[in-house]
């Protein structure tokens, strides 16, 4: 077994985290060699931490580097506790206080207008990605990690899931492709995920290969809440097999992933998206038969704002009901164009109000002038309004103003 | 002579000398309660008869100048920072005066940058003694750890000024770097190979040094016009090949952020000032030179162009986002105290909305009222805040001096001072129990934006009484403190040495803190 292991990241530009390259030795103690920008405040606590750790995981004999870049504490202790499990082959974890604000559940058919992509091997931008008000974040262990860097994200996606407050957005992490994204779960069930992407999907059984793990750990954990799925399908297969992965079990919305999709069809995107337009298509129409919601990809260009806006209005002019983003910058735009425009709120309020005046009047049937309203459209409607007092377009006692006139 | 002697215990809670580099200094007393007496200080006569009658000051060499005008060992020397990092005079004048021999000199810039680092050595062989200026990255670094002879003293701009014009500051030699210059010594910076827009910061210098050395490295002949720096105070011109580094005159901060966390900070304060009533037709604003206060700019400038209002004023640093505010009719005139991009030089030579003002008329506190007081609200940053909103601006939570003062303290008597600042940068809490070091008493500072709140100082009830109800996140000062603390943890304090290596002027000139020695 190597002596050696170096986790974490250090040089140009890597901020608020780590580098450390820990060696296990024979005798000696333990010395650390400490390199640390916030070191006049937080030396003391760094080394106290370290400390604690190489007690828990029982290491008498070490020489452990830390060069720090203002890493908070669950960043150290997942980086440390990486290296310390690649030598040693524990499976002990040791894991940060799990803040209690983090242990929201969510609801099957919350908003999921925007998802805010992560790379899950980077802390710097996980902690402030809650103040820009995602619908939902995802820590990433797919595709924005380095293959080396697999294992390490691990600990620190499980850390940064106990100990970052995403202030109300929905915690999300997207697994490796299954069946290798599986042995990701371990360390993401357990501490309240509230959604699993599953990427580059193409059957119901990758699905069901997914769900069945998830049971395993939270029987075992003794977890209860429920953990929804969102799978993507990013390529010609995955298109086909749409409705069979659309309703399996605990899906509650699925996504499409543009950049593997045209690769595998051997085409290039574009902005205007012809050569997805069945893809996507596809993807809606199924969404919509399994009563789930049908989320777009990412928009990659993040300086054009306009050409983003363009692209939202297509996507919920196709039906989509979200998208991704990969910078805070994009979640204005795609809230802004995702939200129901006037005509759609005047539309609805009519709705709406006619709904209660029938109810207060005991009446089955809605109707609007002459046309009857179904109870769908009801329900349409009243997530509109919904909407719109949620994104601040609508006061909540609009029906105050609405009878006035 | 020892640095400082006499210590005491200032009105803001701080140890500071009374005794700085052999000369007596006023501990703070609080906000404008020091009262200045006797008369300003005034420069010996001279006469035209010691003067070319042709006008012609023109001399060889920065060498031959500072000969003529008499340098001695112990004199000081002035310089000032529109050139930013592309200056390539300073440390040339001190390599002239090593050359001569000189010891003991101090050097009074308006500001110092990375490029002077190479006086270092001239801090430690004793050609210069100390700085009283600002010292900050690799000067600062020296200075903290002990290395210079004698005491910093850090002002800000407009406490320059009064330093200067109240003869706390003796300036014998200033030496001004000038884009364009005629032989007679009128200077500008409007135009040149080295435009950097203005000299404001050169004014006083040109008013009340004893003798004024003029450097261009583009001579045109008589009259340099525009005449921001007036011949009839310069004693004599010098023509080098080159005086600054265009690029490098341009600072670096004048982008506005991509970051979307400033962003955030920026638009949040932008909707503070609107829901506070200060974005109104006739207001008036300063914002600094950092990407996240140039992005309040632009936020300003939207709510302006949608509400078919204009600002009345807008005080400079200027650059290119405040000029197309000027052009599109969103603000009737900049006050401008440099210009932070070639857009700013280009719009003050072309626009007569676009006003070249100094630390005398913006800042002066010495004056019979200045400008910053009429601003209705000023964004600026700080390193730390503490919980009853003292700010710093000089050093970092780790002791180390490493910025100036700038015109910070001076715009601390805007109407409404608001800074945006990150509740912690990578793991640093950016409040505090207490500053290291305060360079602006709380009473004057309004409120604290940042990402996960904004705290509105509570002698600010107006304030308070109009943001009631708002959807921004209106928290207390502790709140914020604690907030910081719960993810960064509780930081230690740095221990310091028990000597002091600067002083902090206030911009009456008395002394608001004193800056300690790092423990290395």
């Amino acid at each position: 077994m190597a002596t050696i292991a170096t986790t974490g990241n250090k040089g140009k530009g890597i901020r608020s985290d780590c580098q450390v390259t820990l060696e296990l030795r024979q005798s000696g103690g333990i010395e650390i060699r400490l390199t640390s920008k916030v070191k006049v405040m937080y030396g003391e606590s760094i080394l106290t931490l370290c400390n604690h750790m190489f007690r828990f995981y029982n290491i008498g004999h070490a020489l452990l580097e830390l060069d720090d870049t203002g890493a908070l504490e669950p960043v150290i202790a997942a980086r440390l506790e990486a290296a310390i499990r690649k030598l040693t082959g524990s499976t002990l974890e040791f894991l940060p206080e799990m803040l209690p604000q983090n242990s929201y559940h969510t609801e099957k058919d919350r908003d999921r207008f925007s998802r805010l992509y992560l790379p899950g091997n980077s802390p710097s931008l996980m902690i402030n990605a809650g103040i820009h008000k995602p619908n939902g974040i995802i820590l990433d262990l797919e595709d924005a990690v380095a293959v080396s860097k697999k294992e390490e994200a691990r600990f620190l996606v499980r850390n940064a899931l106990r100990s970052i407050d995403f202030y109300g957005a929905e915690r999300m992490v997207r697994i490796n492709q299954v069946p290798a994204g599986l042995e990701d779960l371990d360390y993401i069930v357990p501490h309240n995920v509230n959604l699993i992407l599953v990427p580059k999907c193409e059957s119901a059984g990758q699905i069901a290969q997914v769900n069945q793990r998830i049971e395993a750990i939270k029987a075992e954990k003794g977890i209860s809440g429920n953990i929804w799925l969102m799978p993507i399908i990013e390529s010609a297969l995955g298109v086909l097999k749409a409705h069979e992965i659309a309703t399996s079990a605990n899906v509650v919305a699925m996504a499409i992933g543009l950049e593997d999709y045209t690769a595998d069809l051997g085409t290039r995107r574009t902005n205007e998206g012809t050569e997805s337009f069945f893809a996507r298509s596809m993807v809606v129409n199924a969404c919509k038969a399994a009563g789930i919601q049908a989320i777009d990809s990412v928009f990659s260009d993040i300086a054009d704002m306009e050409a983003l806006k363009q692209t939202v209005l297509r996507s919920k002019a196709l039906g989509f009901d979200g998208m991704g983003c990969i910078h805070p910058r994009q979640i204005r735009v795609i809230h802004d164009n995702f939200a129901p425009d006037d005509a759609e709120i005047e539309k609805a309020k009519k709705i709406v109000n006619a709904f209660i005046e029938a109810t207060d009047k005991g009446l089955g049937v809605v109707s609007l002038g002459t046309k009857m309203i179904d109870p769908p459209v009801v329900k349409r409607a009243q997530h509109t309004i919904n909407l719109a007092i949620s994104m601040g377009m609508l006061q909540a006692d609009w029906r105050n103003e609405f009878m006035a006139v | 002579m020892s640095k400082y002697d006499k210590i005491t215990t200032n009105a803001a809670g701080r140890e500071v000398p009374q005794v700085i580099n052999g000369k007596e200094a006023v501990p703070f007393m609080g906000v404008g309660k020091f009262r200045p007496t006797g008369r300003k200080y005034a420069l010996p006569i001279s006469t035209c008869a010691d003067y070319p009658a042709d006008g012609n000051k023109t001399l060889g060499s920065i060498r031959e100048a500072l000969e003529r005008c008499g340098l001695k060992d112990g004199m000081t020397i002035s310089t000032h920072h529109h050139f930013r990092n592309g200056d390539l005079v300073g440390n040339q004048i001190f390599d002239a005066a090593a050359a001569m021999g000189v010891k003991g000199l101090t050097w009074a810039p308006s500001a110092s940058f990375e490029c002077h680092s190479p006086l270092i050595k001239y801090l430690e062989d004793g050609t210069i003694h100390h700085i009283e200026g600002s010292m900050n990255g690799a000067l600062g670094k020296f200075t903290s750890e002990g290395g210079m002879q004698g005491m910093g003293v850090l002002r800000s701009h407009g406490g320059r000024y009064q330093a200067i014009q109240d003869g706390d500051l003796h300036v014998d030699i200033a030496v001004i770097a000038a884009p364009t210059a005629d032989a007679f010594g009128n200077a500008t910076g409007d135009r040149g190979p080295a435009a950097c827009g203005l000299l404001g910061f050169a004014l006083a210098d040109s008013q009340y040094a004893d003798k004024v050395i003029v450097v261009t490295d583009n001579l045109v002949p008589f009259p340099c016009v525009p005449w921001q720096i007036h011949g009839n105070y310069v004693d004599y011109v010098v023509v080098l090949d080159k005086i600054g580094i265009p690029e490098k005159i341009i600072s670096g901060t004048t982008e506005i952020t991509k970051s979307p966390d400033r962003l955030l900070l920026a638009e949040m304060t932008a909707q503070f000032c609107d829901e506070a009533g200060i974005v109104r037709d006739g207001f008036s604003f300063q914002a600094g030179a950092g990407g996240t206060a140039l992005s309040i700019g632009i936020y300003f400038a939207e709510m302006l162009r949608r509400r078919g209002m204009k600002a009345r004023f807008a005080r400079g640093g200027s650059n290119k986002y405040l000029v197309k505010m000027l052009e599109e009719g969103l603000v009737d005139y900049i006050l401008d105290g440099q210009t932070f991009d070639l857009e700013g030089v280009r719009s003050m030579r072309e626009n007569p909305g676009h006003l070249n003002t100094s630390p005398f008329t913006s800042y002066n506190y010495h004056g019979k009222g200045n400008f910053a007081s009429m601003v209705d609200v000023v964004i600026l940053g700080a390193t730390e805040v503490d919980i009853n909103f003292n700010a710093n601006v000089v050093t970092h939570s780790d002791g180390y001096l490493l910025h100036g003062i700038g015109g910070w303290m001076n715009c601390l008597f805007s109407k409404c001072v608001i800074l945006p600042i990150p509740l912690f940068r990578d793991r640093m809490p950016v409040i505090r129990e207490q500053v290291t070091t305060i360079c602006g008493p709380g009473e004057l500072i309004d409120v604290i934006v940042t990402e996960r709140g904004i705290a509105i100082n509570p002698l600010r009830t107006d304030l308070i009484e109009k943001l009631k109800g708002s959807t921004l996140p209106i928290k207390t000062i502790h709140q914020l403190k604690d907030e910081a603390e719960k993810i960064c943890g509780k930081p230690a304090l740095p221990v310091l040495s028990d000597e002091f290596i600067a002083a902090i002027k206030w911009v009456d000139g008395t002394v608001i803190d004193a800056v300690r020695k790092v423990i290395i």
